[in-house]
């Protein structure tokens, strides 16, 4: 616990540039990331990632240091070469571009796999913690490379800033960018040179395996919550920041832990609490909201059973018994015990003993789904010439969804009509 | 073939177009006048799209030249208006309808400037040209294909511009919703626009085009409607496939043949 206090108070200047550090990385990673996402363009993320490794042992061998203007400037050229690879594959060969991706991603990953043991091999004093590139150390980040790391990090966010509208436009609709006369292929070239950007100074964080994760996670937990490009961005920098800064606590408690892999964890849970919980596009709202549909089919299909049951004798406040309506239709006694208990909730229906009878909005209610049911019927067999016994079924499904207006558009369409198909009188109120 | 046409809003010289080296597209030449609404008629997979697309420089042309007021294409970007097909796009972007109409002032203001307030007054004004002023803060995604349609629509106005390419802007869109964009175009070339419309309706195509250019893999005609769209152009349009010049193109594409002589160009993903 005192821990967590040493390290929130950020009294310890080396604390505090490691925070600094990690939620800057992050956060820019996160930001550049969402237009990666939204240029779709996540597994070429992935591609670039394996293929700053080599590039960063190219620049340790030719420097003999671990200066980081060293390394990025490494990290940068293979970074590049791999997407120029992809590129050339995809348009020279018949292979397709995720085959493409794969290929470059691991011959890059393996060659640069390849140097790095070669490098612990030699015996330079130099070398320790150059594998922090592999799963990252946010905790290592201090004085000259953080400098140099936070400053291509502000770099990234001034850029995606000024570019932004055109960053947007060639992700929806690139045909119309170049069509208006924007210099797609220039934006383009940008795009991918931040991207190459932000994953080597990310890598600082996660590391090269796991960079992809706070490329492209953080920008689809984010779009799970808005459907405005703007706070997309802002939610996926702050998602990704969290995560940074998680990593860098656990990096500052536990130095042997891996700080990467954590990192991916945090931001891998904020998705997934994302992809659940999210209103709207979450995956707990569209159960919810598709139970919410059942019940109202079953909700309006037992009302529709007890107004029919009592059309011919007109009289729809008669009391009727559970079994009375299943006979007319098919429910279990257990499901329309819930459905007709619900209904009573609602005042839909008036319980007297074993019996149930509608009461004035429950028979309006019915009468409504009837009449929109009948009509229908009738609407496809005059619109649509479809033969009368085909249309009960689609019927069946529309009386639930008909909105008033579309029902009183088909009302006027077909003019008021006194009988369906069938010759049932369909009941106005 | 051509009535001779003094100052051309396009002109077409001798255009091919090629997909991985199989030409779409025949030895193209045509002009179009200012102020005119045209209509680009021809079969499913007659290059319709293909045209329009290779005029603006979207794709790769293996042969020929494009020429619009008299000027090489990316001299006059600025008074080029394109509304793409609806399908063309992902609708599941996350922006609203203000946010598409506004890309249109995007040509205008240039690199790294923020729609300014006069931009934003552009957009409503188009916004409501085409009906859709209730729908500014709606999603995109949320729109039904006609309302998708107008947005594209009232993007391209937005733009301002001199000629207009529109592919399929009809395509989902209701009668009532056709007749008012019919109207909107009128006025537009009322105003001098030139208009070109990928079109699939051959009925309404006497009642809306001043100019048609029936196409198909090859130019058939390209004039006033009145004394182009007959019944004997039109069967040459729709009739049977020339069978020959598809089996041509099939040849130069297995033989990696180049279209034109002494130019071998790599053929390039889209």
């Amino acid at each position: 616990m005192n821990s967590l206090l040493d390290f929130f108070s950020f009294a310890d200047p080396n604390i505090r540039f490691v925070v600094i550090g990690s939620v800057l990385l992050t956060a820019s990673s996160a930001i550049v990331g969402t237009f990666t996402f939204l240029h779709k363009k996540s597994l070429v993320g992935d591609a670039i990632a394996h293929a700053v490794l080599p590039g960063i042992c190219l620049g340790f061998m030719l420097s003999g240091t671990k200066n980081p203007a060293y390394l990025i400037a490494g990290a940068f050229v293979t970074g590049w070469i791999s997407l120029i690879g992809v590129e050339y594959i995809t348009r020279h060969t018949r292979i397709k571009e995720d085959t493409a991706i794969g290929l470059v991603l691991s011959v890059f990953f393996g060659i640069g796999i390849l140097m790095l043991t070669v490098i612990q091999k030699s015996g330079n004093a130099a070398q320790s913690g150059l594998d922090h590139f592999l799963f990252g150390k946010a905790a290592a980040l201090v004085g000259q490379d953080l400098f140099v790391f936070g400053t291509v990090a502000v770099l990234l966010l001034i850029a995606v800033f000024l570019l932004f509208k055109e960053f947007a436009l060639l992700a929806f609709d690139k045909d119309y960018a170049k069509a208006i006369g924007l210099p797609v292929r220039g934006i383009e070239l940008t795009l991918t040179s931040l991207i190459v950007l932000a994953v080597v100074i990310g890598i600082q964080a996660v590391g090269v395996v796991l960079m992809a994760a706070i490329l492209i996670t953080p920008a689809a937990a984010a779009r799970f919550w808005t459907n405005k490009i703007s706070v997309m961005i802002t939610l996926a920098s702050i998602f990704g920041a969290f995560s940074g800064l998680s990593g860098a606590y656990i990096s500052y408690i536990a130095p042997a832990m891996p700080t990467g892999p954590w990192i991916v964890i945090v931001i891998s849970t904020v998705a997934f609490i994302s992809f659940f919980f999210a209103p709207k596009r979450g995956v707990i709202n569209r159960l919810l909201r598709q139970r919410n549909i059942r019940r109202t089919i079953n909700d309006e299909n037992v009302l529709k059973t007890l107004y029919q049951l009592s059309e011919e004798s007109r009289n729809f406040f008669i009391q009727r018994s559970a079994e009375e309506i299943i006979r007319r239709r098919k429910f279990s006694l257990e499901t329309l015990g819930k459905i007709l208990k619900r209904l009573e909730r609602q005042g839909y229906v008036e319980r007297t003993g074993k019996h149930w009878s509608l009461t004035e909005e429950g028979k309006n209610r019915g009468q409504r789904v009837v009449r929109i049911h009948r009509l229908w019927e009738l609407y496809l067999t005059t619109h649509l010439n479809i033969a009368p016994d085909h249309v009960h079924d689609d019927a069946d499904t529309i009386e639930h969804l008909l909105t008033p207006e579309l029902e009183a558009e088909l009302e006027k369409l077909l003019n008021y009509p006194k009988v369906d198909p069938h010759k049932s009188e369909i009941p106005y109120s | 073939m051509n009535e001779e046409i003094i100052t051309p809003a396009l002109e077409v010289h001798d255009l091919t177009v090629a997909f991985d080296r199989k030409p779409v597209l025949w030895n193209i030449d045509l002009k179009l006048p200012e102020g005119k609404l045209v209509g680009i008629i021809g079969p499913n997979g007659a290059g319709k799209s293909t045209l329009i697309k290779a005029v603006m420089g979207l794709l790769p042309l293996s042969s020929g030249y494009v020429k619009l007021f008299d000027h090489p294409i990316d001299e006059v970007r600025k008074k080029i208006s394109y509304v793409p097909q609806r399908e063309s796009v992902d609708w599941d972007f996350p922006a609203s309808v203000l946010d598409v109409v506004l890309m249109g002032r995007y040509g205008k203001l240039g690199l790294f400037r923020r729609p300014r307030k006069a931009d934003y007054d552009v957009a409503l004004d188009c916004l409501k040209k085409v009906g859709m002023e209730a729908y500014i803060n709606r999603q995109i995604s949320q729109l039904s294909g006609g309302q998708q349609q107008r947005t594209f629509l009232a993007r391209a106005l937005a733009q301002q511009a001199d000629i207009y390419f529109m592919d399929e802007p009809f395509a989902g869109v209701d009668a009532a919703t056709e007749k008012a964009i019919i109207s909107l175009l009128r006025t537009m070339t009322e105003a001098k626009k030139t208009v070109i419309v990928v079109h699939h309706d051959l009925q309404s195509v006497t009642q809306y085009f001043d100019w048609v250019l029936l196409l198909n893999t090859r130019l058939i005609a390209c004039g006033p409607t009145a004394t182009t769209f007959t019944q004997q152009n039109l069967q040459e349009t729709y009739g049977g496939k020339l069978t020959l010049l598809s089996d041509v193109g099939d040849l130069i594409r297995r033989e990696h043949f180049p279209n034109r002589e002494g130019v071998i160009k790599q053929p390039k993903t889209i």
